[in-house]
């Protein structure tokens, strides 16, 4: 921020740089990472606002580990991306996105309640700007819909938070708050699963509070369509992760097959809605419903198979929707048109730039040695064994997930080469470095998945342990213990 | 008959200040240039600042005037905002030739009576002290005497505030007539040992108070003055009377209402609910229409009273301390939005200069003032890692405490509201084009020294109690233990 204006160079780099350093000090997370135990590490603790209980904390576990690489992924890829696309306010744009980079790695960690809104809230106003100052002509209107629904499940999610707060005694601590799970009554569990579900629910998207998404989505800039498809999207299915079924198991068991079939809907819906759009951002933004449906499928089946593939799939969906949206941007700023019909038969004149299209085209289908085809495999595997109806409801959307997204192929890539892409020009050197992340994901998590699934086995038991008994998590003593 | 004279060491800073106005009076007739005056009116409020902290606890006048933490904090407040008014008054005035040196003796008499206000242990010190108040506002709201709207609005206030004055006399009046006192400690015992709880006429005389502190905070439906007289009085004196007094009818309520009509709390409690929640809804709601800045902070102001209003029905310590807690950070706030206003004041140009209008494209024209703007609105709005969000988690807490969730949602319901109209500044300073033909009159380094001060102070105070509230916090909790 306190760079002079003048030098956008300068400040690009600067970006680059910070985002590097970031991902680059992130590696040694994965690298000395425990993977025997489910309990948090590498935690920090500072106290904060003493008369409320409340501390800095900050830790990861199994389940953030993957997230908190993601986004510090995703950080390096928007610069990457927006490189030549931003003209105007360069200086802010990079402020932006820094600040959201931060905002999304807090929430991943956040160990203390409080501290975890602040930072969920504290992406609201840079996502709001990068929006609205940035996006696509539709922007005005996006952008404060996006900022409303959010605000509004926030809000009620906060006060969730006080009366959870409350009523465990004074305990902001989220380790804790896991141990006092079992010692709410039903109704209050109810109450407060509902409370949280206002803001996961809008976050994630979910029937029926996902209108914000299509909108959001399609008019962000590039970066910004990556940051909330990437990793924004996934905060509410990280949120159901990491309160409401650790926090409220009696709830969340009676509420399962509910959110399964809520699932299902989104699935089948964002599917088939798929068909009828004619911009591409949109499509990817609608597919990105659906996709999330298999998602809260998995989690909600609230056995092995599903959490994992739950997970794993939150991260694919991050990688390959991302990795979309990025292909997207990369095209726009060479046609400025998102129209599909404005393209046709590009294949011929952008080879490469085709290949890394259908690589993300068959992983979100869901193609064997895709890192797809690993998360629907194990999300479908758990929806399954839980209900059987259900699981093979959500089948079907695979089906239909082939159907939209090699329909987009073929009518952008394949066909008669329309005359508005005649002199287009393939991938140049910093574009392919920033899908390559992406492509090679796809194929590890595609072909060697228990390097990753690796991280999440331990918490996900102890996960799936906290809601069939009531027990598990940790005091605050015990984690600087541990540390 | 034994009369002993008065303690006056309690009395040091109100009397030191109300000389020192009415010896500013006489002094500003020799003076030219009314810099001076502002001068000598900040080195006077700094003092009696020091005299309000180095004065000891103690009551005197018979046990009418009490001087204790609570009041010391509200003094604080009272301070500050006249400090700051008087900061960013003069070049205000100077452009539409109305520079008077009674200017600065009008506001330090005011700051004088809220002073007397927020000591008052006895009914009519609190008459006292109201009056005072009120009529050196009414004159500060007429101060510019070739404007239509000033005059209007002077009149407006004065009219309106000399009813409600009349209401509050009535209502002292009824107490008195009810049990000889009008000391309040007093007249809660004599309420709770005469068995008058039950008396129909005690209750006239809370619904007159409710009348009467209603119409100064301007809590709906005592209200509908302030809209009128906030877009008319210059913008210093409007910025003064958001914040002091409003404050100061907040600190006579929770005396009133906590000490001496403590065995009504059920029956004040039933009243104050739906006017809170009246309030919350008529200034977020008439908000959302405005065209005029200086009235869409008018009803903003409405709105915060309303949420102020929750810390007081709590009835406890710790909601009034949640109540003076977001006083204070209020002050920070709407002084500061205020101040924006001031900053691109265009002189004489009464129709078109408070448009919302004017804001369009600030971002690219003033980027300093846009972006202190965009802080102080987020802050208004109440997203972290702002004050405004500490402020109202912080009475948000406590009501839940007190069992007040319903009113904790209503609140939540309009904060979401209250989101579309402050970012509608920010949409339009950040997201639209400049006017044509519009030369917004004042940049950063043309803005006279004493302005960005304020600007400075106001901006730091919302971003460190946004990221570090505790020892605000603590200083609150500790004035409001007298409850």
């Amino acid at each position: 921020m306190l760079a002079p204006r003048a030098s956008n160079a300068g400040i690009k780099f600067w970006a680059l740089a910070v985002t590097l350093l970031n991902f680059t000090l992130s590696i040694p997370l994965l690298t000395n990472f425990d993977k025997t135990t489910w309990k948090w590490q590498f935690a920090e603790y500072k106290a904060w606002i003493s008369a409320w209980n409340i501390n800095y904390a900050l830790g990861i576990d199994g389940i953030s580990i993957l997230f908190v690489m993601l986004s510090a992924l995703v950080g390096i890829l928007c610069v990457l991306v927006s490189w030549n696309a931003v003209t105007t306010k360069i200086k802010e744009f990079y402020v932006a996105i820094l600040f959201i980079e931060g905002a999304m790695i807090g929430v991943f960690c956040a160990l203390d309640f409080f501290l975890f809104y602040i930072f969920w809230e504290a992406m609201l106003i840079p996502m709001y700007l990068l929006i609205g100052i940035w996006g696509g002509p539709g922007r005005l209107y996006a952008t404060i819909k996006f900022f409303l629904f959010t605000l509004a499940g926030s809000l009620l999610m906060l006060v969730g938070i006080i009366i959870l707060y409350l009523k465990s005694g004074g305990v902001f601590f989220i380790p804790e708050l896991m141990s006092l799970s079992g010692s709410y009554p039903l109704k209050l569990q109810l109450l407060l699963w509902f409370a949280f579900f206002a803001a996961f629910a809008v976050k994630v998207p979910m029937l029926p509070v996902h209108t914000w998404l299509p909108d959001a989505h399609t008019e962000a800039p590039a970066a910004g369509s990556v940051i909330l498809a990437a990793v924004l999207i996934k905060m509410g299915a990280y949120g159901f992760l990491r309160f409401s079924i650790p926090f409220f198991p009696e709830a969340t068991k009676l509420l399962a097959v509910p959110m399964m079939v809520l699932s299902v809907a989104a699935i089948i819906y964002g599917a088939v809605i798929c068909f009828a759009q004619t911009d591409m951002k949109r499509l990817i933004a609608y597919s990105s419903v659906s996709h999330m449906g298999f998602i809260t499928l998995g989690i909600f089946a609230l056995n092995t198979n599903g959490l994992e593939g739950g997970i794993l799939q939150m991260i694919n969906h991050g990688v390959v929707t991302g990795g979309l949206f990025l292909m997207i941007g990369i095209i726009y700023e060479r046609t400025h048109s998102r129209e599909i019909a404005y393209y046709g038969g590009i294949a011929q004149k952008v080879p490469v730039y085709a290949v890394f299209f259908l690589i993300f085209t068959l992983s979100a289908i869901g193609f064997p040695a895709t890192n797809g085809f690993i998360g629907e495999f194990l999300v479908l595997l758990g929806g399954f064994t839980k209900n059987r109806t259900l699981g093979v409801l959500a089948a079907t959307g695979v089906i239909l997930g082939a159907g939209y997204m090699l329909g987009l192929y073929r009518r952008m890539f394949f066909q008669q080469l329309s005359d508005n892409v005649k002199a287009l020009v393939d991938l140049n050197l910093r574009e392919t470095l920033t899908l390559i992340p992406m492509f090679v994901l796809v194929f590890w998590i595609g072909l060697y998945p228990n390097v990753f699934l690796g991280f999440m086995h331990a918490s996900v038991e102890h996960l799936i342990e906290q809601v069939s008994n009531g027990t598990g998590g940790m005091s605050l003593a015990q984690l600087l213990l541990e540390r | 008959m034994n009369f002993q004279f008065p303690d006056l060491t309690p009395v040091l800073p109100e009397a030191f200040l109300v000389l020192g106005a009415l010896l500013l009076l006489l002094i500003d007739l020799s003076i030219k240039n009314k810099n001076a005056t502002a001068f000598i009116s900040l080195v006077l409020l700094m003092v009696t600042g020091f005299t309000v902290y180095s004065t000891p606890s103690g009551v005197t006048f018979g046990g009418m005037f009490s001087v204790d933490a609570y009041s010391s904090f509200f003094k604080y407040i009272f301070i500050l905002s006249a400090a700051m008014a008087i900061l960013v008054s003069g070049r205000y005035l100077r452009w539409r030739n109305e520079e008077h040196g009674e200017y600065y003796t009008l506001i330090l008499l005011s700051t004088a009576g809220m002073m007397i206000m927020a000591s008052a242990a006895d009914l009519i010190t609190i008459y006292l002290g109201l009056e005072l108040m009120a009529l050196s506002t009414y004159v500060l709201a007429g101060f510019i005497r070739g404007e239509v709207k000033s005059n209007e609005s002077a009149l407006k206030y004065f009219l309106l505030g000399a009813f409600s004055s009349a209401f509050l006399l009535y209502g002292i009046s009824l107490i008195y007539g009810l049990t000889g006192i009008t000391r309040l400690n007093l007249v809660a015992s004599a309420i709770s040992e005469s068995g008058l709880v039950d008396n129909p006429v005690l209750f006239m005389a809370l619904l007159m108070f409710v009348v009467a502190f209603g119409f100064k905070v301007a809590a709906a439906p005592f209200h509908m003055w302030a809209p009128d007289v906030y877009e008319g009085a210059p913008t210093p004196v409007t910025a003064f009377m958001s914040v002091g007094p409003k404050a100061a009818g907040f600190a006579v309520m929770a005396r009133v209402f906590l000490v001496a009509l403590h065995s009504l709390q059920a029956d004040w409690t039933t009243v104050l609910v739906p006017i809170a929640i009246l309030t919350m809804a008529v200034g977020n709601i008439i908000a959302l229409s405005q065209q005029n800045i200086k009235r869409m902070l008018a009803y903003s102001s409405i709105a915060h009273a309303g949420y102020a209003l929750i810390g007081l029905i709590t009835g406890t310590s710790a909601g009034i301390s949640a109540m003076m807690n977001y006083l204070i950070i209020y002050a920070f706030m709407n002084i500061g939005a205020f101040s924006i206003v001031i900053i691109l004041d265009k002189g004489r140009v009464p129709a078109s200069s408070d448009r919302l209008d004017n804001f369009k494209g600030l971002a690219k024209t003033h980027p300093v003032p846009a972006f202190l703007m965009l802080i102080f609105m987020f802050s208004l709005t109440g997203i972290p890692p702002t004050a405004g969000f500490m402020g109202k988690f912080y009475l948000f807490m406590n009501a839940v405490e007190a069992g007040y969730t319903f009113v904790v949602l209503a609140a939540v319901f309009f904060s979401v509201i209250s989101a579309y109209f402050y970012l509608r500044v920010v949409k339009f300073m950040y997201m639209e084009e400049p006017e044509e033909g519009e030369i917004p009159a004042a940049s950063m380094s043309t803005a006279p020294v004493s302005i960005t001060i304020v600007l400075a102070v106001t901006a730091l105070a919302v971003l460190l109690i946004g990221v570090y509230p505790e020892a605000l916090l603590a200083m609150a909790k500790n004035s409001a233990l007298i409850f």
